[in-house]
């Protein structure tokens, strides 16, 4: 194609350059060399201050490296929210050899924040890996970028080659006994995969479909039988700070629960969507979709109408819930999760039925079809409500729904709901009837939505047919 | 019979070479037959298999897991437009009608004269900047149809969608099947060495104690 750019308008068209990442203000100790366009180099990354975390972490011991990670309570950044150091700490002694992958494989709806850590900073995450491997003896790193993201996969090419040449990465790294090798792995296209013994699977060169639990943590039996340490890529882009300036410093930032911060992608209807570096648990959701700082409200003025608070596998929030700081317990308590640091704003233009939909619909495409509840219940749901959409709908639809979704992640849904009622007891984290929580995940927005906006999907029913949905009469205690 | 080209044939035997198992390397072999062909043939999982091991069938078994491997020849511009959540919000739907009314094919089909193929997709990690669609798994933010008209039209007549520089490279938008234009290459002189899982027994020297270490690493065995 030899002849000369397009030059589109601006705001149109392709802009790979830090595209979503807001500069707010407060802390950045992962974001921090998000600014330089030239962010990615390896010139770049040394000049300020790339591989001195792992220098500290080569002039300790192993363990005290991973001591320092396990005091620093840094909290897996995945979706489950699990702390590292605790995960590591699962390998069993004396088995060899032991294997790092990471999880770059981002793909649950709303969530932007890997692929921008791998465009713009691969050598912090390399970096991250190191250090883990280090900590722990890991003998191999399998970096498993997800397969649509061509870009990241460049940029870690580039970023690997280069650190390679210069002495960080491969055969005694920085001149010590220090020697392992990373190998870049692009995944095909599959939401699945992001669960990590359907990671373990898709590395193997196998259909990635979830392993049987147990053992419930990879640490025991991962990759080719060994024990494997699975990590996402901004658990793994952290370690290079608190390496670099103790776990002390690091729980200055954030609550004590979750210390440090978290990038958070806020899509929707807001003023200014972007990736924002937040500090955790003493940022609320109002403070973010409202803060001048962040997103700047709603567009146009709007009401809230729902959003949600961690990914399409969270249930949704409402506004009562928008002084919640965003730290896991607190959301976990409150019936959700902070996930994978997505938060996606309705505003009250929103058709909530079409939204609840197309969640379904993801769910349904992308179940991977080992477990028959989600395989079978999740293209039922996705029917269901296409048929509710379409006008369709018949009046039996909505118990119906709740009770296919009781099938995957069974729960005390009654089967005639009235409004709030009963409904408020669906328990979190989901009961699963599966191996893995992707079918669960499609039931969150199907008990969200059908609580609070019951009305909105009875008068989709209502209006072909004529007839007035009227639920049986709610059940005295919701059984157990 | 050989399907890969001599300099794909090195490519695939160095992607071999980075796995403990050569199982490992169906994925990345199936990506290289892609880019190739602009699809995965059937005389590209037969090599698949006997290069890894495995049967052709095992190969087809991963590969049509996975929604970007094509087992019929797609458009030379794949455009995946979005219609998840974050994107639904701000018109995706409305964008994918407009590229299927405009291309003149539904979801999964591809024009007569082998240009394009649509496809509605899940998720694309750009939810900040919806409404979005790829070409060619390459980005376009905050899209609308004007967005979608002009790219069509510049791939047409030849020319890259692409600002020249914007990634830092040329400007060109790879035919489908290329993903990374760059490709990780380690050189032997630096390879730390992979060795197949059941022949390591023993923990990495490093975690050994032993006199050879520097004295600040030595001596400690893992936590």
């Amino acid at each position: 194609m030899p002849e000369p750019t397009t030059v589109h308008p601006a705001g149109m068209g392709y802009v790979p350059h830090a595209a979503g990442f807001v500069a707010n203000d407060g802390p950045k100790l992962v974001t921090s060399r998000f600014p330089y366009e030239d962010s990615y180099t390896l010139e770049r990354a040394l000049a300020t201050g790339a591989y001195t975390g792992l220098r500290s972490a080569l002039g300790l011991a192993p363990g005290e490296v991973h001591a320092e990670v396990r005091e620093a309570t840094l909290l897996g950044r995945g979706g489950a929210g699990f702390p590292a150091g605790v995960k590591w700490g699962f390998c069993p002694e004396g088995v060899w050899p032991r294997y790092l992958v990471v999880n770059g494989d981002e793909s649950e709806p709303g969530t932007y924040k890997d692929r921008l850590l791998m465009e713009r900073d691969p050598h912090q995450l390399i970096e991250g890996c190191l250090i883990a491997c280090y900590a722990l003896g890991l003998s191999q790193c399998f970096l498993y970028v997800r397969g649509e993201m061509a870009l990241a996969q460049e940029r870690l090419a580039a970023a690997l080659n280069d650190a390679y040449a210069a002495g960080y990465v491969g055969r005694n790294i920085c001149d010590t006994d220090f020697s392992v090798d990373i190998t870049l792995h692009w995944g095909a296209g599959a939401y699945i995969v992001g669960e990590e013994t359907a990671l373990i699977e898709s590395l193997e060169g196998n259909r990635g479909m979830p392993r049987l639990k147990p053992p419930y943590f990879p640490a025991a039996i991962g990759l080719y039988g060994k024990p494997t340490i699975v990590n996402n890529v901004e658990t793994l882009a952290n370690l290079p700070w608190i390496l670099e300036h103790g776990a002390a410093a690091y729980k200055g930032y954030g609550s004590e629960a979750s210390p440090g911060t978290r990038l958070f992608a806020i899509s929707g209807h807001v003023v200014r969507p972007g990736i924002y570096e937040v500090e955790q648990g003493v940022t609320t959701f109002r403070d973010v979709i409202y803060g001048d700082n962040f997103c700047q409200g709603i567009r146009g003025g709007n009401d809230l109408k729902a959003f949600i608070p961690g990914g399409a596998s969270a249930p949704w929030f409402f506004e009562e819930q928008l002084d919640l700081p965003l730290e896991a317990r607190d959301v976990s308590a409150a019936g959700s999760m902070l996930g994978s640091g997505a938060i996606v704003v309705m505003d009250h233009t929103t058709d909530v039925v079409k939204a609840c939909l197309r969640v379904v619909q993801f769910f349904a495409r992308e179940s991977c079809g080992k477990c028959t509840p989600c395989r079978e219940g999740t293209s039922w749901e996705q029917q269901i409500l296409e048929r509710i959409v379409d006008g369709y709908g018949r009046p039996s639809d909505l118990d119906l729904l709740l009770d296919v979704g009781d099938n995957i992640s069974p729960g005390p849904y009654p089967v005639a709901a009235h409004g709030d009622d009963g409904l408020d007891a669906v328990p979190f984290p989901p009961l699963q009837t599966t191996i893995c929580p992707l079918g669960p995940s499609s039931v969150a927005p199907i008990t969200s939505a059908l609580r609070r906006f019951r009305s909105e999907f009875e008068a989709k029913i209502t209006r072909r047919d004529g007839i007035t949905v009227r639920s049986a009469p709610v059940a005295e205690e919701a059984p157990a | 019979m050989t399907f890969f080209t001599e300099a794909n044939a090195r490519i695939a035997a160095e992607v071999i070479a980075q796995y403990p198992r050569p199982k490992s390397a169906v994925i990345p072999l199936l990506h290289l037959a892609q880019e190739q062909e602009g699809w995965v043939t059937r005389d590209a999982m037969v090599e698949v298999a006997e290069l890894t091991g495995v049967t052709p069938a095992e190969v087809l078994g991963t590969g049509s897991f996975y929604e970007m491997f094509k087992f019929h020849p797609v458009g030379r511009y794949v455009v995946n437009v979005c219609t998840n959540i974050s994107c639904l919000l701000l018109g995706g739907e409305e964008l994918l009608h407009h590229a299927e009314e405009s291309l003149g094919v539904r979801s999964g089909g591809t024009t007569d004269d082998g240009m394009f193929t649509v496809e509605e997709v899940e998720c694309v990690a750009a939810c900040t900047e919806a409404p979005c669609f790829t070409v060619n798994y390459r980005y376009f933010h905050r899209a609308d149809a004007d967005t979608l008209d002009v790219v069509v039209a510049d791939l047409r007549a030849g020319r890259s969608p692409l600002a020249r520089g914007a990634q830092g490279d040329d400007g060109n938008l790879p035919s489908h099947g290329t993903l990374s234009r760059l490709r990780q290459h380690i050189p032997d002189d630096r390879r730390a060495g992979v060795t197949p899982p059941e022949l390591v027994t023993e923990a990495p020297v490093w975690l050994r104690p032993s006199p050879a270490l520097a004295p600040s690493t030595a001596g400690v065995a893992d936590a």
